[in-house]
This record gives structure tokens, C-alpha cells and sequence, in this order.
């Protein structure tokens, strides 16, 4: 329950679904400020960590003679990049200076640091993915082009691409973390490792679908992997986040995360059992890509919740001045 | 990767200005120091800056909560005038150390049986907030195009032209100061994060910042960050001898978790019941582990990658 | 006064910063009580109990300052053995005339001087022309040498009256009547009186809601006699201080802009008593009495002289016949009303928006619709020049826009930036302002409107034989011009109202200068000095630091640049200053002068010890210590004897409308309160009658962030977005009783109108135990009408035209209603409501 002491007028915001915690506020107003992000920035993490497990996925299957997991590897993952970025720039409340971000390094801000590893990584996929293009022409094109050099150039490419894919599925957990946002900062130690997991489990889905059983085994282990740790990860975040974990569970954000949960439950069981069957593998991997977007739609909302309410910023502060006295620079 | 940056660059006492590279002739730092004691809710400081700066006026409901509605601060108001009504206390409440233990009161209210009897019954309390500019400002340290600077005079601003929206400093900030400008349409400014310059262009002519120059009480004070910080110390210190030992200091000390802020208050309760968070601690504190968290998952990733491949094939 | 005025507001905080206690009292918790060491909520309308319940205890535990008090007040003077007392004769004063409803004040005369009493106009006739205002700075025109008994003891004397008179105002009483509880009201009691000694001063604060009640003046005269009881006036850090509704209401009133005055307090003469310019100038001057008014002569001459130039001469009195005479009560709402009934054709306002900012809103727009054409002047569309096409009364059908047979004239002003001239503030300081811009469009200054307005009557007059056209044809409009719209020169006029001589153009330095032969002019003789040396010393601004604590050089202070009346009495009968902490002005032996911080309020070279022989009168006849050298007797009058419509000393009426019956006497509101009964003008009954119809008591004020009825900010977006709707103050206790929701709405109902406002539930209002039952209050700010950024209804659509006889100013600080929640009905059934509860009122 919200208690607003301002007096005796009525209280405002009550939201009795929470548990008892004292706090003071403002007639209920937010301290900090919810990001000004919409839907485009979950779908960009989600869309950042399908291109970076693609990314690896596509490099593991040229390595190891998938071909047509690789195509799908690197053939999404551009897609995925391609949406990400376009997510990324919509956001932006001027979108025509988005090349304002190229203007500076900044080591302190993870966008800075993700504009980077992107322009690092994004070059590189789409070399992977345009020599997949070459391949899927027409012979005719092949003598009068650099197309074969394009298409030579896909296995570095794509072994670059894949080695600095990690970061850009880890640096949008730092992207979110390293905010005021109660529910985001607070899960700063566990939020890269769920944000890893649930890139690749998503990008494992993908291919899951994408590519026959015959060559979907490492994906396969690999989703399962995924799942696994996202929902071990998330466990274990939701125990040091504190107070601001009550986010995760209510409302919508609570359905998303128990739909995140159940999806990737489910399909990492699938991708367990699916022995052969191309149905259930397709069912398994759609139910992992689904499972990785609630995930991320859900973090990302759990924190835009606990930036609206005062209570996220108070009780947690107030807890730790219980505990530790205020914070104060020792060196 | 704590290397990547010097000594207290997230986190720790700094001179911001000197850290920003400035030289010796750089000015001091400036900041004010609010006095929430004496604020008469006058909101002539939010009129003034919305004047100066060309802010727009653009709320037109009553918001029912007491005399404020200007709501918060935001990208269309960088002075709040925040205004609480506040009936008489049943009990003496603990007070939570926030770190002035010096100028604290050192007895527990109810040895003091005649301070409750002299507390009014009834208290109106108005504040006037602004932005902080911290030394450790989490929007300018997130801010990815570097259109939110460190002025020559320790302030924090943000340059409109290179500012490309990205909002990420709305989220970074600690306080919920700044915000990019919704409305009204077709502002220039829409779209663009906005807040308090402390009024560079005012600074640089020399001249005092609007809010401070209309604040008729003087609840609004204007100057170099060290003398406005010892005057704050003496002006608690004053009202402690007078009985008032709700006084406290927000955002004085530079041992805080955001470095200490340019503009700190006075405030006569608990900082959240003006709005404000209690103990703040800027989200760079943490970067560092952050990165080291990010590395290790992204090196997991590319490690598992690797098993799955290296796997039976079937 | 951190609500209405928080620039000076500082300096309240800047005397709390040093120790000063500040005590509010006020019928709602205010920003000013926010800061405040105390306040003390109070029933509005009460506050002469409260007052008079002050004096009472001051005066039952000796407790005034009895060498001031004996010395420089009127303590100590005989009053005629005929006074009667409202404790006498319940609640009346002897000499009341239930036929007229005013006075005869023979009876109230100094003893030895029944036979002046009604040599005057006659009451009513004072009544009707405000004639109390003239007093302001006339003090009550009494003769020099009234018998005393200064041992305080002959049951005669006014400090035995007093004393006899305020008894029965006991802390018991006043908790009865104010709502205030005893300890509170001691611990005020206590705090003023331990305040007020020769090494500490109390200042009384009010603003001018003070003045609009039934009985506004006597409110103000309550302090008064404190403060003096006290030793409060003409001391540093003492006084009552009116502060003023706009920025240069004092200068309004100095040169102002009322019918029954002229600059300086020269009161307008009436038809009747003052066929010529000797009779006129005897009224003012008051042979016989002492002071600075004796020279009322060359006051009026040189104000004749300023008017009418070199067609003015003793031969032809000066042209004293061509000013206008009055002959009874022209003042705004009996104009109002006459306009209501036709008999007003033309109307200008400049700056006033009466549809929303005066009393009884509907019958301002009434009236402003049955006009043959209204000038408007304003900085924006304000509602009285739209009343025709938008006001409630369009609403309800009383006002049909294609019938309105006004034509509005709506003509764009400059704003306060945009012209050059003087604010005379409260302190009586004047202080000049530079344009910082030229005014846009169309926009033009108050002075050019007037100059090339009064410039082309009289050049369509010129040519006139018309008897009756003399006076415009022969009026000195002569004033040099600038730049391309020929803006007057605002110097030019500030040097002639300063006065200079007539031949040589010299500037007049001093008011004592004036001569009453013609050979000098002046517009206001008060104002004598503010072109001293022609320099124009209103422009100084010298900063503080550079100067003494009195600040001599910023601005100008009338008269002669004084900054505190009277300080003659900050200085104790030998002239020694009553102590080194209050030391101001004091008499210096060695160079036989008066001297000190300020200019003296006193003759330089009069020593302290002077006594005038038995036959002075004026000027000569003021003794070393008599302080207050504008008073007949030269004395702080405590009790008032002549000048006042409704009694020589404040008595507890309850306002015109209230819940209860009077707690002190039977006679239960102010028996000579100017009223007008008419159809259109209805009064919420009050007891004996039916007056549960309208069970609650509201009030009005202003709120920081608007200017009075709007019109400067109700159109300016950064300042209409602060306050943006109208609302209602309640306390929770009256929100459960009324079912009232905060943030919903709510209609306020009185027997003149309806209006709805939006909810504020807040314990700022509290409700209070009065006469052993609770009373709920409700406050409205007043600042809405229908056009600008935000709109809402105008409280004063609520009040009734109740005025106070000594002043004509309206009660509309007071008033009872009825509350009730949701929104009011729109269109007739508006009127038809209204009409509802006035006849629940006749059941």
C-alpha cells in the first residue's frame, strides 16, 4: 500500500496489489523519470541479442559444415541488426541527428559503448550475409562481379562477426542497468548473464526452425543451454533486486515474465524431445523466440513501472540508510 | 576495466571542472543553495526561469495538490516549487541520519519536552527545486553524443543542437530532473532533453541566474559552490540553536553518492517528503562492475556457442 | 502579505532572520502563516473583538505606555458629560437617528465643544461623500485646547471611556465571538504588549481585505489606538502599515482618482456648503485648530493655479466655481446602479475590470449593458469589454448580444514597462520607473490617452460660447510632447505637481513655499519637493549600502521625504529619544534643532518644552509635545470625536451577513452601514432572521500567482498555468459534511448569485467553535471570469453591495453562503436556483 502522508487529503496512486512497505512520497509522484523509450527499445534488445546468437550460430554451422543453418544464422542476424537499428533510430526524439552518436567515444555511457560495438560488429554481418545473397543468385551474375570476392569474404567475415557478437547481446543489459531506473539498476549483476542467455536461446530457436533436424543438433544444445541459464539468471536476479523485483510480478509485466518463463521452459523441453520432428523443433524454437521477446519486453517494462512509483526509489534508499547508514565515499 | 578510468571519475569528491579539463583560470564552481526555510512558494523562480530561458507555459489543470501545479520538474519546468501540507504529527519520528551527524539533534526528541509544545501544529512546507547539477551527473556521464556538458562554471548542460534525443539521460538521472520536451508541438526544442542551464548564458555575462534574481526571500541562493556550503553549515547550525531541528542539509557533501551537488537545499523533513531520494547514489558508481558483469556474460555466450558446436554430432 | 505581497514579504523574513516574532492572523493558513511564528486562525469579521479585546487587556492590567500615552495621545482630554456609550444604550452610540440611520455627534464632542458638533455637513451628507476619507490625513479637525486630566483619572476622560467601553471585550468573549481560543489570544496579548516598550517596537500589518468590510475603517482605527496605547506610532519599527492592492494605490489616493477628493486630500467641494473659495477653504482649514491644515489656503490655490493657469487670479477666486461640486454619494456603486437604472450614459475604465473584479459582478455587467458607450483601456480583451457577448448573464438571457445597446470602446494600453512615471507605494514613496520598451501597435500610456484626449475636447470647445465651456476652454493643458505618437512629457507633469514659481518657473523645494496669492503653483501640495532643485528625486537610487539605514536617497518620500510620520514621537516629551536602541529623531540642545536618522515630523527649531500661548491656533499653536502636528489638538487620537459616520470609538457589529447573532450588544451590525435596498441587491439574512438558508461564512483574497481580477494574468500563459483554475478552500470536516470530493466540484450559493469552483480540501481552513457551536468558513480567490488562458467563475458574483459609511467601500471580505457539491446549472436555471433559496430564506 502506498502511504502518502501529505496531509488528510485522499491518497492518490493506491495500488493495494503490493505488499506493506512504509514510505514517504510527494502525493505519489515518481522521484526518478521512467525512460522515454517505447516498445522499440525492448524490441531492440531483443532484436540485438537474436543477431548476435545468430551471428555465432552462423559461424559454428560454416565451421562445422551446416550450411543451411549458417544461411539462416547470417541472414537473421542482419535482419535482426537491420530492425534493431531502425528500432533504434525511430526512438530517438530527433531522429535525423542519430549520427550525432558517431560525434564522440564515451566510455561512460554503454550507448556510446553500443553505438561502437555495433558499428564494429554490424559491418561485418552484413559482409557474413551478403555473401550468403552471392550464393543464392543466379550462376550468371558470378563471373562479371566482385561477387566472388564477396562470397570468399563470408567465413572472415562472419568469424569476426561472431567474436564481436557477445558484446552486442551483453551491452544492452549495461545499457539498462547503468540508470536510475529502480528495477533495471538493481539487477545490474545478473542482467547481462539473463540477457546472454536469452539472445542465444532466441537465436537457437530461430535456427531451430530455420534449419533441418539434421543440422540443428549444436542449436539444439544450445537452446536448451539458453534457457536454462536465462531462467536460472533470472531466479537469482529477482533474489538482488530487492524490493524493486515486486515489478516483475504484477500487472503486465508479471504476464509477460510467466509467459517468458513458461515459453522458455517449454521450448527448451522441446528441444530436448524433439528428436526428428521438424513440427515440434519449429514449435520448440518459436516457443524460445517468443520466450527471449517476453523476457525482454518484460525487464524493460519492470523497470519503466518502478520508475513511475515512488516507492521503488525510496524503500529500497531508505533500506540500505537502515542498514548501512547513508553512502558515503571512504577511499 | 576500472582503469579505463582516473581516480574518481564515477564516483568520489572531484573538482567536476578540473576533471572536464578546464585550467587553472577556470572560474569556481557555481551553484545555489536553496534555503527551503524561508520560501514563501511564490514561484516567481519559476516564472523568471521560464522567461529567461524560453520555456514554454503549456499545463493548464489544477492538479489538486495544494498550490502546485507545476507537478515536478521537467523538460517544460526547471524550477518546481514543491508545496506540503502537513498536519500534526501523532508521534515523534525518528529521524534517519543522513549524514550530518555533527549538526544532528543530539538528544531523541522525547527527552525535550518542550520542543513538541512549541512545534506548530500545522506545517505548509514550500521548496523549490531544481536541478542538481552534480559532481557525478549520471546524465552527462550516459549522454552518448557528448551534448550534455560540463560548463567552465562546474554546471551540467546540455547543448540542444547535438543533442539527438536518445532519452537515455532521463532514465540516468537520480533525481528526475531532466526530460526530453514532449510539448507543446512544434517547439523547437520537441524532442530534445531539456533542463535547468543555471543559466550559462546569465553566468558568462556575469550576471546572476533569473530564479535566484526573482527569488524576493533570498530562499534562493546564488554562488561560488565552497562559500555557499559554509553558509549553509552556519544557516543549519542557526536554526538547530533556534529549535529547529528538523533543519537538515541535501546535497551539501561531497563525500556523497553523487559526489555532492552544486545546487543543494536546506529542507525541514525527510528529502522524499519534498519529492526528492533520500540517499542518491549515481549509477556510474556501479559501472565499472558493470562492465566486468557484461564481459564475463558475453564471454560465456561465445563459450557456450563453442561447447554446442564442439558437441556429437547427430 | 507573503500571498498579496511577497517583494515586501522579504522584509519580513529579513526582521525574522534578527529575531522579530511575527504573529498571523487570518481566517485561513496562508503563505504567510507558513511562516510565521504563530498564527492564529479567526472567524472573518471579528477582528474588532480580537482588537478590542487587546485594548481591553492592555487597558485592565495597565499595561500602555503612560508617559506616551499621557503625552502624545488624547488619553488624557474631557469628553462632554452628554457621550453615551454603547454600553449604555446596547450597541448604539448616543445621537443615533433610526429615520436616517446616522448620527448626530454633538453628544461625542470634547467637553466644552458640544456646539461644534454639527457645524459640519450632516452625516448622512458625510456619508453619502465618503467625507471620512478626507480624514486620512486630516486628522478629526478638533479645536487646540480641549480640558484634560492628565492623572487619567476624571471618569470623563477618554482613557476612563476606553477603559469603560472595551470591558466587557474579555478573553472569554473573544474566544466567544472569534473563534480563537484564550491562550492563543493571551499568548498574542503577551507577545504585543511585552513588545511595546521604549527599547522594542511592534508593527501592526494589514492588507487592504482589512478594508472592505461594513465597518473597514473602525477595523483600522482598532489598531490604531492599540498601536498608541502601545507607543507604537512614530516610532521606528512601530506603525501600522496598510499595504496597498496594486502598485500605486497610495498614489491613487494622493492624486486620486475618487469623486469626493482632490490631489492632497482637499476634499471635493459640495454644492451646497461651498458656494465660494473662502467657504471651501474654512472647511478644510478649521480655524481655531492647530496644525499644518491651517495653511489649507495656499494648498487649494496652488492646486487652482496648476488646473487653471494664468486664467486663475484672486479676482476671480482662482476659478474656484469651475470645479465640479458634488452633491451626494457618486461613488462606483451608486453609479453602478444608476446605470442599472439609466441614468448613466458613458463609462470609461482604464486598468479595472469590474465585471470580475468588483463586488455583485452581476450587477456591474448589468449596468456596463445599459450604457450608451464604454471606453476600455487594458493591456488585454479583459470580461468588461466583453460582458456584451460572453458574460453569465448571456447565459441566462438577461443580456442579449444583438440587443446590447452599448458600444464598447476597447482601446490597448501600455503596460508598466512600456511608460514612464512614478508608483507611489505604501510608505508614501514615490519612485520612478523607466520605460524599458517602446508599448507595441496601438498600445499607448495612461498619459498620452488623457493629454490628447483632454487636448481635442477642448479644441472642439475652442470656438465655444457656451458659458458652460469656459472652464475646459480656460483649463492649462500645455504639456511639451515626444516622438512620433507625441508622448507627453511624465517629468513635466511631476514638475507640476511638485509646483514651482509661477514667474521665474523655480521648482518649489517645500510645501511651505506655496503661496495663496497666486505667485506659485503646485497639483499637490503633499508632493511639494519630489522636483526639488529640479532634480527629479523620485529617480534616486542610491543603494542602501552607500547610505544610512532610513535610506534617504532611494525614491522620495511625501511629505518633504519623511520616511516615517509623526517621528516626533519617537522622541519622548523632553526630546530624548526613549531609548539608544529605538533612537530616530531627537531634539539637539547644543544646535537648538531637531535631528536624527529621518527628516523630524516637526517645526526644525521648536524645542520640546514649547507651550503656545492660550489664543494660537495652526501651526503656532503646536506644543513641543504635540506629535501629531495634523490632528486639531495635536494628539494620537484614541477616541475620535468628530470625522466619523458610525461612532468615536470601534464597537463589534457582526458583518451585514452572519450565522450569528452580535455576542456583545443587541444592535447586530453596523447601525450606519451605507446599504441599498433594492430588488437587485438582496442581503443573506442574518439573525434574528432565517439565516441557516446560507449556514457557512466565506471570505475572498488573493492568491500569489494572479493580479486581482485577472486582466495581468489570467492572458499571460507563464503566469496563468500557476493557479489555472478556480477553486474553493474547505476544510475536511465541511468536505464530509457537504459531501464534498476534492479535485470534483462544488457551487457556492448567496442571494446575488451562484458559481461553481473547483475543489481544494485542505486543512489550511479549520472550522471554529463560535458562540458554543461550530462554524465552517470557506475562502475563494477571486481572480477568474470567462475570457483569458483559464477561466472560471468570479467570486465576487457572490457579494451584495454593503458598504461602510465612513468610506463607501464595499463588505466583500465577509459574507455567508451555502455550499454544495457538483457543478452550478447553466442558462435560467441559474436564476432560477438563486431564486430558490431566497425564498427558503422567506419561509
Amino acid at each position: 500500500m502506498t502511504h502518502v502522508q501529505q496531509g488528510r487529503r485522499r491518497r492518490g496512486a493506491e495500488r493495494s496489489m503490493v505488499p506493506e512497505a512504509d514510505f514517504t512520497s510527494y502525493y505519489g509522484r515518481p522521484i526518478v523519470k521512467p525512460s522515454p523509450w517505447e516498445a522499440d527499445i525492448p524490441a531492440y534488445l531483443f532484436a540485438g541479442g537474436l543477431a548476435a546468437g545468430s551471428s555465432l550460430i552462423a559461424a559454428g554451422a560454416d565451421l562445422t559444415g551446416r550450411p543451411t543453418l549458417r544461411r539462416a544464422g547470417r541472414l537473421a542476424a542482419v535482419g535482426a541488426l537491420g530492425f534493431s537499428m531502425a528500432a533504434l533510430v525511430h526512438d530517438l526524439g530527433k531522429p535525423s541527428r542519430f549520427l550525432n552518436m558517431l560525434r564522440t567515444v564515451k566510455l561512460t555511457s554503454p550507448m556510446s559503448v553500443g553505438t561502437w560495438i555495433l558499428s564494429t560488429y554490424g559491418p561485418f554481418a552484413g559482409a557474413a550475409a551478403a555473401a550468403e545473397v552471392t550464393g543464392l543468385l543466379p550462376e550468371r551474375y558470378g563471373r562479371t562481379s566482385p561477387l566472388p570476392l564477396v562470397s570468399w569474404l563470408g567465413r572472415p567475415a562472419g568469424l569476426v562477426a561472431a567474436l564481436t557478437a557477445p558484446p552486442v547481446a551483453a551491452y544492452t543489459a549495461v545499457l539498462l542497468a547503468d540508470t536510475a531506473t529502480p528495477a533495471w539498476h538493481s539487477a545490474y549483476k545478473e542482467l547481462p548473464f539473463v540477457f546472454v542467455a536469452s539472445g542465444s536461446a532466441a537465436a537457437a530457436g530461430l535456427g531451430m526452425i530455420a534449419a533441418p533436424t539434421a543440422e540443428t543438433a549444436p542449436v539444439r544444445r544450445m537452446a536448451v543451454a539458453g534457457a536454462l541459464a536465462e531462467l536460472a539468471m533470472e531466479h537469482r536476479m529477482e533474489r538482488s533486486m530487492g524490493v524493486t523485483a515486486e515489478t516483475l510480478h504484477q500487472g503486465k509485466v508479471g504476464r509477460l515474465m510467466r509467459a517468458a518463463k513458461v515459453l522458455t521452459a517449454a521450448g527448451a523441453a522441446g528441444a530436448l524431445l524433439a528428436g526428428r520432428s521438424r513440427v515440434v523443433a519449429a514449435a520448440s524454437g518459436a516457443a524460445l523466440l517468443l520466450g527471449s521477446a517476453c523476457t525482454r519486453f518484460g525487464v524493460f517494462e519492470a523497470g519503466q513501472e518502478s520508475a513511475k512509483d515512488p516507492k521503488y526509489t525510496v524503500v529500497p534508499q531508505r533500506e540500505r540508510l537502515e542498514r548501512e547508514g547513508p553512502v558515503r565515499y571512504h577511499p | 576495466m576500472t582503469s579505463l578510468f582516473g581516480e574518481n571519475d564515477l564516483w568520489g569528491p572531484l573538482d567536476p571542472t578540473k576533471d572536464a579539463g578546464y585550467g587553472e583560470d577556470r572560474p569556481k564552481r557555481k551553484g545555489f543553495f536553496t534555503d527551503t526555510s524561508i520560501c514563501i512558494g511564490c514561484k516567481a523562480c519559476e516564472v523568471a526561469c521560464k522567461e529567461w530561458n524560453d520555456v514554454p507555459a503549456d499545463h493548464f489543470d489544477m492538479l489538486g495538490s495544494s498550490y502546485d501545479n507545476s507537478h515536478s520538474l521537467n523538460a517544460n519546468q526547471w524550477r518546481h516549487v514543491a508545496f506540503i501540507e502537513q498536519p500534526t504529527r501523532a508521534e515523534p519520528r525518528q529521524t534517519v541520519d543522513l549524514g550530518m551527524p555533527v549538526r544532528a539533534p543530539s538528544r531523541p526528541p522525547e527527552e525535550e519536552p518542550g520542543e513538541d509544545a512549541e512545534k506548530p501544529d500545522f506545517r505548509w512546507l514550500m521548496s523549490s527545486d531544481v536541478c542538481k547539477h552534480c559532481t557525478h551527473a549520471a546524465c552527462l556521464d550516459v549522454c552518448p553524443t557528448g551534448s550534455l556538458f560540463r560548463s567552465e562554471f562546474g554546471t551540467v548542460v546540455v547543448q540542444d543542437d547535438i543533442c539527438n534525443g536518445c532519452g537515455y539521460c532521463v532514465a540516468a538521472c537520480p533525481y528526475g530532473v531532466i526530460e526530453r520536451r514532449r510539448a507543446p508541438e512544434g517547439d523547437k526544442n520537441v524532442g530534445i532533453a531539456q533542463k535547468c542551464t543555471l543559466c550559462y548564458d546569465r553566468l558568462g555575462a556575469g550576471m546572476t541566474p533569473a530564479c535566484a534574481q526573482a527569488c524576493p526571500t533570498q530562499s534562493i541562493q546564488f554562488g561560488d559552490v565552497d562559500e555557499l556550503r559554509e553558509r549553509a553549515d552556519a544557516r543549519v547550525a542557526e536554526l538547530h540553536e533556534a529549535g529547529i531541528m528538523d533543519a537538515r542539509l541535501y546535497g551539501n557533501d561531497p563525500d556523497d553518492g553523487i559526489g555532492g551537488a552544486g545546487a543543494f537545499f536546506l529542507l525541514l523533513d525527510e528529502p522524499e517528503v519534498y519529492g526528492l531520494p533520500p540517499d542518491p547514489v549515481v549509477t556510474t558508481h556501479d559501472l565499472s562492475r558493470m562492465f566486468h558483469r557484461a564481459t564475463t556474460a558475453a564471454a560465456f555466450m561465445l563459450a557456450g556457442a563453442v561447447v554446442s558446436f564442439l558437441g556429437r554430432r547427430r | 502579505m507573503a500571498e498579496a505581497h511577497p517583494v515586501g514579504f522579504q522584509w519580513v523574513m529579513e526582521a525574522k532572520a534578527r529575531g522579530a516574532k511575527v504573529i498571523h492572523v487570518d481566517p485561513r493558513f496562508t503563505r504567510t502563516s507558513a511562516l510565521a511564528d504563530s498564527y492564529v486562525p479567526i472567524r472573518a469579521g471579528s477582528d474588532i473583538a480580537f482588537l478590542g479585546g487587546i485594548v481591553n487587556y492592555v487597558l485592565a492590567n495597565e499595561l500602555d505606555f503612560r508617559e506616551y500615552v499621557v503625552n502624545y495621545t488624547n488619553a488624557a482630554t474631557l469628553v462632554s458629560e452628554d457621550f453615551q456609550d454603547t454600553d449604555d444604550l446596547d450597541g448604539l452610540f448616543s445621537g443615533y437617528d433610526p429615520e436616517t440611520r446616522t448620527y448626530d455627534p454633538t453628544s461625542w464632542q470634547y467637553a466644552g465643544a458640544e456646539s461644534e458638533g454639527d457645524e459640519e455637513q450632516d452625516h448622512e451628507m458625510q456619508r453619502e461623500t465618503a467625507s471620512a476619507l478626507q480624514h486620512e490625513s486630516h486628522g478629526s479637525g478638533v479645536e487646540a485646547h480641549p480640558p484634560r486630566d492628565e492623572t487619567l483619572q476624571d471618569p470623563r476622560c477618554v482613557y476612563q471611556i476606553l477603559k469603560r467601553h472595551y470591558a466587557r471585550y474579555t478573553p472569554e468573549m473573544v474566544a466567544r465571538t472569534c473563534g480563537v481560543s484564550e491562550e492563543q489570544f493571551l499568548e498574542v496579548c503577551q507577545a504585543w504588549t511585552e513588545n511595546s516598550t521604549p527599547d522594542r517596537t511592534t508593527a501592526l500589518v494589514y492588507s487592504v481585505g482589512w478594508t472592505q468590510h461594513s465597518v473597514g475603517v473602525q477595523y483600522i482605527r482598532t489598531g490604531a489606538i492599540l498601536q498608541l496605547l502601545l507607543g507604537n506610532m512614530g516610532r521606528p519599527g512601530g506603525g501600522v502599515m496598510a499595504l496597498r492592492g496594486h502598485a500605486s494605490i497610495q498614489g491613487s489616493t494622493d492624486i486620486p482618482t475618487l469623486f469626493n477628493l482632490l490631489p492632497g486630500y482637499l476634499p471635493m467641494p459640495n454644492a451646497k456648503d461651498h458656494q465660494s473659495l473662502e467657504q471651501w477653504i474654512e472647511a478644510i482649514s478649521q480655524p481655531g485648530s492647530k496644525g499644518f491644515w491651517a495653511n489649507a489656503s495656499a494648498y487649494a490655490i496652488n492646486l487652482l493655479k496648476a488646473y487653471f493657469g494664468e486664467a486663475a487670479t484672486s479676482e476671480n477666486d482662482f476659478c474656484f466655481d469651475y470645479l465640479p461640486k458634488i452633491t451626494g454619494d457618486h461613488g462606483t456603486y451608486s453609479t453602478v446602479l444608476d446605470m442599472i437604472d439609466g441614468k448613466v450614459k458613458g463609462y470609461f475604465l482604464l486598468g479595472q475590470n469590474p465585471a470580475v473584479g468588483s463586488a455583485h459582478g452581476r450587477a456591474q455587467r448589468l449596468g456596463m449593458a445599459n450604457l450608451d458607450w464604454l471606453v476600455v483601456r487594458d493591456l488585454f480583451e479583459i470580461e468588461s469589454a466583453t460582458f456584451w457577448k460572453s458574460s453569465p448573464e448571456v447565459a441566462t438571457g438577461e443580456i442579449v448580444p444583438e440587443e446590447c445597446r452599448t458600444e464598447v470602446f476597447l482601446l490597448p494600453a501600455a503596460s508598466h514597462v512600456e511608460k514612464e512615471g512614478t508608483f507611489t507605494q505604501t510608505q508614501r514613496m514615490l519612485q520612478w520607473r523607466q520605460k524599458a520598451v517602446d508599448p507595441p501597435g496601438d498600445c499607448r500610456s495612461e498619459l498620452w490617452f488623457f493629454y490628447h484626449l483632454g487636448r481635442m475636447v477642448k479644441e472642439r470647445y475652442a470656438d465655444s460660447t457656451d458659458a458652460r465651456d469656459v472652464p475646459v476652454q480656460q483649463l492649462a493643458w500645455d504639456y511639451p510632447t515626444h516622438g512620433p505618437h507625441r508622448e507627453p512629457s511624465a517629468e513635466a507633469v511631476l514638475k507640476e505637481i511638485n509646483g514651482y514659481e509661477v514667474e521665474s518657473g523655480r521648482p518649489l523645494s517645500a510645501f511651505t513655499e506655496m503661496k495663496a496669492d497666486g505667485s506659485t503653483l503646485g497639483g499637490c501640495w503633499i508632493y511639494t519637493g519630489v522636483f526639488k532643485d529640479g532634480v527629479n528625486q523620485a529617480a534616486r537610487r542610491k543603494p542602501a549600502r552607500e547610505q544610512s539605514l532610513v535610506a534617504p536617497e532611494w525614491g522620495w518620500a511625501w511629505p518633504a521625504n519623511r520616511r516615517l510620520l509623526y517621528n516626533r514621537a519617537s522622541a519622548d516629551p523632553d526630546g530624548k529619544p526613549w531609548s539608544e536602541r529605538k533612537a530616530y529623531v531627537w531634539w539637539d540642545e547644543a544646535t537648538g534643532e531637531w535631528t536624527g536618522l529621518d527628516v523630524p515630523d516637526f517645526e526644525k527649531t521648536k524645542p520640546p518644552s514649547y507651550e503656545p500661548p492660550e489664543d494660537a491656533d495652526g501651526v503656532a499653536a503646536l506644543a513641543g509635545n504635540d506629535p501629531f502636528i495634523m490632528q486639531g489638538d495635536g494628539k494620537g487620537a484614541l477616541y475620535v470625536p468628530r470625522g466619523l459616520i458610525d461612532g468615536p470609538m470601534p464597537t463589534h457589529y457582526e458583518p451585514g451577513e452572519s450565522p450569528f447573532g452580535n455576542p456583545l450588544y443587541a444592535q447586530q451590525a453596523n447601525p450606519t452601514s451605507k446599504v441599498y435596498l433594492r430588488p437587485d441587491n438582496p442581503m443573506n439574512p442574518s439573525p434574528p432572521q432565517h439565516s441557516d438558508v446560507y449556514p457557512y461564512v466565506f471570505t475572498t483574497s488573493r492568491l500569489t500567482e494572479h493580479h486581482t481580477a485577472g486582466g495581468m494574468s489570467r492572458f499571460v500563459a507563464r503566469l496563468a498555468e500557476l493557479q489555472p483554475e478556480m477553486f474553493i478552500e474547505v476544510s475536511p470536516e465541511l468536505a464530509r459534511e457537504r459531501g464534498l470530493e476534492a479535485g470534483g466540484w462544488a457551487t457556492i450559493v448567496t442571494s446575488r448569485s451562484a458559481i461553481e469552483a473547483r475543489v481544494l480540501v485542505t486543512d489550511r481552513l479549520t472550522p471554529l467553535k463560535v458562540e458554543g457551536r461550530t462554524v465552517h468558513q470557506v475562502w475563494l480567490p477571486y481572480h477568474w471570469g470567462e475570457g483569458g488562458l483559464v477561466t472560471g467563475d468570479s467570486a465576487n458574483d457572490l457579494i451584495g453591495i454593503n458598504l461602510d459609511p465612513n468610506v463607501l467601500i464595499q463588505e466583500s471580505k465577509v459574507g455567508t453562503c451555502d455550499v454544495r457539491p457538483g457543478r452550478r446549472p447553466t442558462g435560467p436555471a441559474l436564476r432560477q436556483l438563486v431564486r430558490d433559496y431566497l425564498e427558503e430564506t422567506q419561509r
